[in-house]
């Protein structure tokens, strides 16, 4: 009786070990967050990043020459913990031989990673890290799909200043790299476009309650506000906007809006803006890889739920380096890397291009960000794209109606 | 100037409610000496159950409530026996670490089921509006029932003979039991009171925030300031720490960056155990 279970397991086993040195599979290594806070986010990261993967292996594999190679991952979960993508990622280079790497979901665990990607000099494509630094350190083998931080809030200030040029705002954020280097550069940014900073302050992470903040907000005169930096703060900061009466004109919040179930917060969600990488309405004309509404209407399919920018994101990134390989001609790391730096593209996810210079090497310069309102549709609150105008599917809502 | 009196009515509402969830973590320390770090979990578990009882129900947040007491109740109890009853009497770190174990799964299967995601229980109250200020009345519901929660808790403590009974328990094991005290059951019945008490803050605490299965942290973290503020295993001196906690928050937040608040917050525990290692309103043992 033994036997064959014996018999079985070493077959399992050279079934796998063949695998693991299969000539013709390319290994993709990244970590997730599967648990910990940011486990939505890198969840859609994760989920958009396997589509890709299983599209490309459903067409056959990416080609290379007359070869065609299946795309293999391997994936941990990094706890959402810097210390855990340290040790993954050098595991990932060192003992799974991963010839390519994707970034995990964060700006602060991208970082983390990088270090170990520059270390080893292992190519990654990061969908999911947008704080700048990380590419402003002459890195040789990073490079970033999304839009910097930089972009988040741009759409918002343009858009506000359109409105009311002489808007009052204050500016409320997370002590965290990603929501600080966003805030610091929409400071700027407002500045420039010669609004009023009334109050500019950041927040600890571990906040539960707004109420004095906002008091303070109220107190400084402020009509507009920019901030937040996750989902529970984020979400908190709206609600009680809202059910302290603050009464703003304009409501502009990082990363909570962009998840469907900020509807559920119902009124307090109405005309809070948010800046996206991307959303299901956008309409570029794609030169590889499936359209904007081909994308929206397969995930829908696969996972049930609607794609979020990190789902969208996770895809591209994907798209990217697969289109690199083709260019290149050759799975080469210094090949695919010139290739990526050579790469102008327009796909789904919108315009893809890399900084060459030693100094920003790596970091994105041509995709744009667009800013999303939530909006009464049909009774029902949807998520819109209002600015740039030529982007938009719906008229910006402003000012917030008063309550 | 208005402003600053806002803020500190504010702090008190919402310390309050920090208050009670302090409570329940205080009187499992006081009681059987075990610090419960499931008391985070606890706390989800609270807003979990009202959102799912008013999403299947349509009920009002507030009917939920005696459900979510004897829910938390029944859940202590099995959290008791399963992780506790080995531990008591054993040094400290064992009951620590198994309770962080059970919080570990707790956590785990929280964000098996929901994820990490964002979840809203939608109440809406009439507020009070006093110049550009408004109070949520949501706020001063949830601080009114947190103190006439705690004014049961004191009245059980104090005037009940079960009450009683846990207070001999909780000053001298031995004694009680030499005067017939049935310890064991006292001590589950304290620790089920206690998780109780932390469902209850939680589901109250879910009437005010939006919160994700990861909230529980932040309000642990909150009751550890808050027990010391308010004496170490003193279940009616944790609403005076919470409420000087929120004041803390309210007070502070107009005259400095917010981002000090932690600061001042954590200042003030570690000087507060310096001056007074059992906490400002700490109880006399004998």
């Amino acid at each position: 009786m033994r036997l064959p279970i014996l018999a079985a397991i070493m077959l399992a086993a050279m079934a796998t070990g063949a695998f693991a040195a299969d000539s013709d599979t390319i290994t993709i290594g990244m970590t997730t967050s599967q648990t910990g806070p940011l486990n939505v986010d890198s969840l859609g990261l994760q989920q958009g990043a396997n589509m890709w993967r299983d599209d490309v292996n459903a067409a056959g594999g990416i080609a290379v020459g007359d070869k065609h190679y299946q795309v293999r991952f391997v994936t941990y979960d990094d706890q959402s913990q810097g210390s855990r993508v340290q040790q993954l990622y050098t595991r990932l280079v060192v003992q799974d031989k991963a010839q390519f790497l994707f970034g995990p979901y964060s700006s602060g665990l991208t970082a983390t990673a990088a270090v170990i990607s520059e270390q080893y000099g292992a190519l990654m494509l990061t969908a999911g890290g947008a704080e700048p630094k990380t590419y402003e350190l002459g890195n040789k083998y990073l490079y970033q799909v999304i839009t910097p931080a930089g972009g988040y809030l741009k759409g918002a200030v343009e858009a506000l200043q359109a409105h009311n040029p002489h808007a009052k705002v204050a500016l409320v954020y997370s002590d965290d790299p990603f929501s600080k280097a966003v805030l610091a550069a929409t400071s700027e940014q407002a500045k420039k476009a010669g609004l009023e900073i009334v109050m500019n302050e950041s927040y600890a992470p571990s906040t539960t309650d707004f109420g004095p903040v906002i008091n303070k907000i109220i107190s400084s005169g402020a009509d507009s506000f920019m901030g937040g930096g996750h989902y529970s703060d984020g979400a908190t900061l709206a609600r009680q906007l809202y059910e302290q009466k603050a009464n703003l004109k304009w409501i502009s919040i990082l990363v909570a809006p962009g998840d469907d179930k900020f509807a559920t917060l119902g009124p307090a969600a109405l005309g809070v803006t948010t800046g996206s990488q991307w959303e299901p309405s956008e309409s570029y004309k794609p030169e590889f890889g499936p359209t904007g509404p081909e994308f929206v209407k397969r995930y829908r399919a696969k996972f049930k739920s609607d794609p979020d920018y990190h789902a969208a994101s996770g895809y591209a990134g994907g798209l990217i380096l697969q289109h690199a390989i083709e260019q290149a001609g050759s799975i080469d790391q210094a090949k695919v890397a010139a290739a990526l730096d050579a790469m102008d593209v327009m796909t789904f996810f919108g315009r893809v291009k890399f900084a060459t210079d030693p100094q920003h090497h790596g970091l994105q310069v041509a995709h744009e960000m667009v800013l999303a309102q939530w909006l009464m549709n049909d009774g029902k609150l949807t998520r819109q794209v209002v600015w740039p105008k030529d982007a938009a599917s719906a008229a910006l809502l402003y000012p917030i109606p008063a309550h | 100037m208005f402003g600053i009196i806002a803020s500190i009515i504010d702090g008190v509402l919402v310390g309050s409610v920090y208050g009670l969830a302090a409570m329940g973590l205080t009187l499992i320390w006081g009681v059987m000496d075990v610090v419960n770090l499931t008391h985070g979990s606890l706390i989800v578990a609270g807003m979990f159950a009202l959102y799912l009882l008013t999403d299947a129900t349509g009920l009002s947040p507030y009917a939920a409530l005696p459900a979510i007491v004897v829910g938390g109740f029944a859940v202590g109890l099995f959290l008791y026996w399963i992780a506790v009853h080995r531990m008591i009497g054993r040094p400290p770190l064992m009951s620590l670490l198994s309770t962080f174990s059970v919080n570990l799964v707790l956590v785990g299967l929280g964000t098996a089921v929901w994820g990490t995601g964002l979840f809203n229980v939608p109440v809406s109250l009439p507020g009070l509006t006093l110049q550009r200020f408004t109070f949520p009345g949501t706020h001063i519901l949830a601080a009114v029932l947190a103190g006439v929660l705690a004014g049961c808790l004191y009245a059980f403590l104090y005037g009940t003979r079960l009450g009683k009974a846990i207070r001999a328990v909780a000053n001298n094991r031995g004694a009680a039991e030499l005067v017939g005290i049935p310890t064991t059951r006292v001590l589950s019945f304290a620790f089920a009171l206690g998780a109780a008490l932390a469902c209850v803050s939680g589901m109250l605490i879910a009437t005010l925030f939006p919160f994700t299965v990861l909230s529980g942290d932040a309000y642990q973290l909150k009751s550890f300031v808050v027990i010391v503020l308010g004496g170490f295993g003193n279940p009616a001196g944790a609403l005076f720490g919470g409420i000087a906690l929120g004041l803390v928050e309210g007070l502070a937040t107009p005259f400095m960056p917010v981002s000090w608040i932690l600061v001042i917050e954590f200042g003030l525990f570690v000087a507060v155990l310096v001056a007074r290692p059992g906490g400002v309103f700490a109880l006399r043992r004998t």
